[in-house]
């Protein structure tokens, strides 16, 4: 009887194990779909993030909304092809590409050796930064020396807090709070009126505050975000990265830019 | 795990700076908060009648909200929330000031026992001896009343001392702080959070010490005679 049960155990072991090489051959071959593929299927497939506003979340209609996702629907409509959006977490966004289950990662992707080693990007298409913000009214501020004598908010501990540390003149006051909520209440209620932060969440607070939307004055680390797409697939990104010249050049960027993050381009992306 | 304190060597001054703002946080709120509290303990003493039971009436309100909702929230609400009315404060002023009156406000209850423990037969006496209301209130009421509630009165402060290391999240530079920021900085948290509660302890110990100091020289009525 045990036996028996033993040897059905290693039976279905052996064939799981069979699946699993079978699987990971297939994801091997997987063949990245060229451009003539997808003009010939008449579908984009699109990774976009749905969990990090606003570049991509879930709407009160439960579709998916956010700068990620206008990216995707210019681009389909500009290749004159159906969108199908797929819907990806931070850590499967490139295991979806290698595995060719979508054409295209327009998901708040940023560049990096590590990443550039298994595929490929296009060219910048979306703004994704660390600045000092200041009120609506505050002036530009043009190199780190302009900071001196200013009380600027921050998270402590974060990225910002350390660039901005070592970036900052001595007679610049950093006032460090403990989490985000803190350093936006603290920018809000007026206690300082400058923050450092990235400007996904200048944007969140523009979201909810319009008459004090923070405008960046100062860029302290830009990191912009990238779409990416499998290696040797030459036709796809040069189509792409036209689209995305065009959408510099025609103002849709820009637009976007205004719906999601209520700002102006940072100059690297403006045309 | 190995402890390794040198690397909290180049963070000495930052240490020190948080240790001088607790340091006179403290002592500024030790003083103010007790002159507060003999002041509302003054007011709300007896049975006032008047303009000063409505004055009384309202720092029982003060005494009681302040007693019954969390120290952050006052701080919060201060720091926070007086710039929306339009009046402007800074983090150190918004907890030094949400400081005072937390301790005014535990004081003055404190002082309340005290005096309510004093008999009433006592304070008739000096008044019908000629002292004034004032003169039978801090000679005859307040003093035996101060000695009496003094080890309450020195573990509220030495608990308005602890509780001082909230204000780090307003972003005053105090030790907790300092501390807070170190540990940010060089991930060594055990080493930072290790010296800090040190300096707490040592603190606490001074502030106890100052406290018996000047009490012996305050009470020596006490200390010959029958208590």
């Amino acid at each position: 009887m045990f036996a028996f049960a033993k040897n059905r155990f290693s039976r279905q072991l052996v064939l799981a194990l069979c699946c699993t090489v079978a699987a990971g051959l297939a994801a091997l071959s997987a063949q990245a779909s060229d451009l003539e593929t997808i003009e010939q299927r008449g579908t984009l497939r699109v990774a976009v993030p749905q969990d990090f506003p606003p570049f991509g979340s879930v709407g009160t209609d439960l579709q998916p909304q956010g700068y990620d996702i206008d990216m995707a629907h210019y681009l389909a409509d500009q290749m004159d092809v159906d969108l199908k959006l797929v819907t990806v977490t931070s850590a499967n966004r490139i295991p979806f590409l290698q595995t060719d289950k979508v054409d295209l990662v327009i998901s708040s992707l940023g560049r990096n050796p590590e990443r550039a080693a298994v595929i490929d990007f296009t060219d910048a298409y979306a703004p994704f930064f660390l600045g000092v913000f200041g009120t609506p009214e505050a002036e530009a501020i043009d190199d780190a020396s302009g900071l001196s004598g200013k009380t600027i908010g921050v998270t402590r501990g974060s990225v910002e807090d350390m660039e901005l540390s070592d970036l900052a003149p001595s007679d610049t006051t950093i006032q460090r709070f403990e989490d985000n909520a803190t350093t936006i209440s603290a920018f809000l209620s007026g206690q300082v009126s400058y923050i450092a932060t990235g400007n996904v969440v200048a944007a969140q607070i523009a979201e909810r505050n319009a008459e004090r939307a923070p405008t960046m004055v100062f860029q302290i680390k830009n990191s912009p975000c990238y779409i990416g797409l499998a290696q040797d697939n030459g036709a796809l990104k040069d189509r792409v990265n036209a689209l995305i010249e065009q959408a510099k050049q025609d103002g849709t960027l820009e637009s976007m830019s205004q719906k999601w993050f209520h700002t102006a381009l940072p100059d690297d992306l403006s045309s | 795990m190995t402890l390794d304190f040198s690397t909290l060597l180049p963070y000495t001054d930052v240490i020190l700076e948080g240790l001088v703002t607790t340091l006179w946080l403290t002592v500024v709120t030790t003083a103010a908060g007790i002159a507060l509290a003999i002041l509302v303990a003054y007011v709300r003493d007896g049975s006032p009648t008047g303009t000063r039971a409505v004055i009384s009436r309202l720092l029982g309100g003060y005494v009681e909200i302040v007693r019954n909702t969390p120290f952050i929230v006052q701080l919060f609400f201060l720091y926070f929330g007086l710039p929306a009315l339009g009046v402007p404060i800074s983090a150190t002023a918004a907890a030094l000031l949400a400081m005072i009156l937390n301790l005014g406000a535990y004081t003055a209850e404190i002082l309340r026992a005290g005096i309510d423990s004093t008999l009433k037969g006592q304070h008739e006496a000096a008044r019908a001896l000629g002292l004034s209301r004032r003169q039978s209130f801090r000679h005859v009421v307040l003093v035996p009343a101060f000695s009496r509630v003094y080890p309450s009165l020195i573990s509220q402060c030495i608990i308005v001392m602890l509780g001082s290391a909230v204000v780090s999240q307003i972003s005053v530079f105090d030790l907790t702080y300092a501390a807070n920021f170190i540990q940010s900085r060089n991930f060594r948290g055990f080493e930072v959070y290790l010296v800090v509660t040190l300096i707490y302890l040592l603190l606490a110990v001074g502030l106890r010490l100052a406290f018996e100091f000047v009490g012996r020289r305050l009470f020596a009525f006490r200390q010959g005679g029958s208590s």
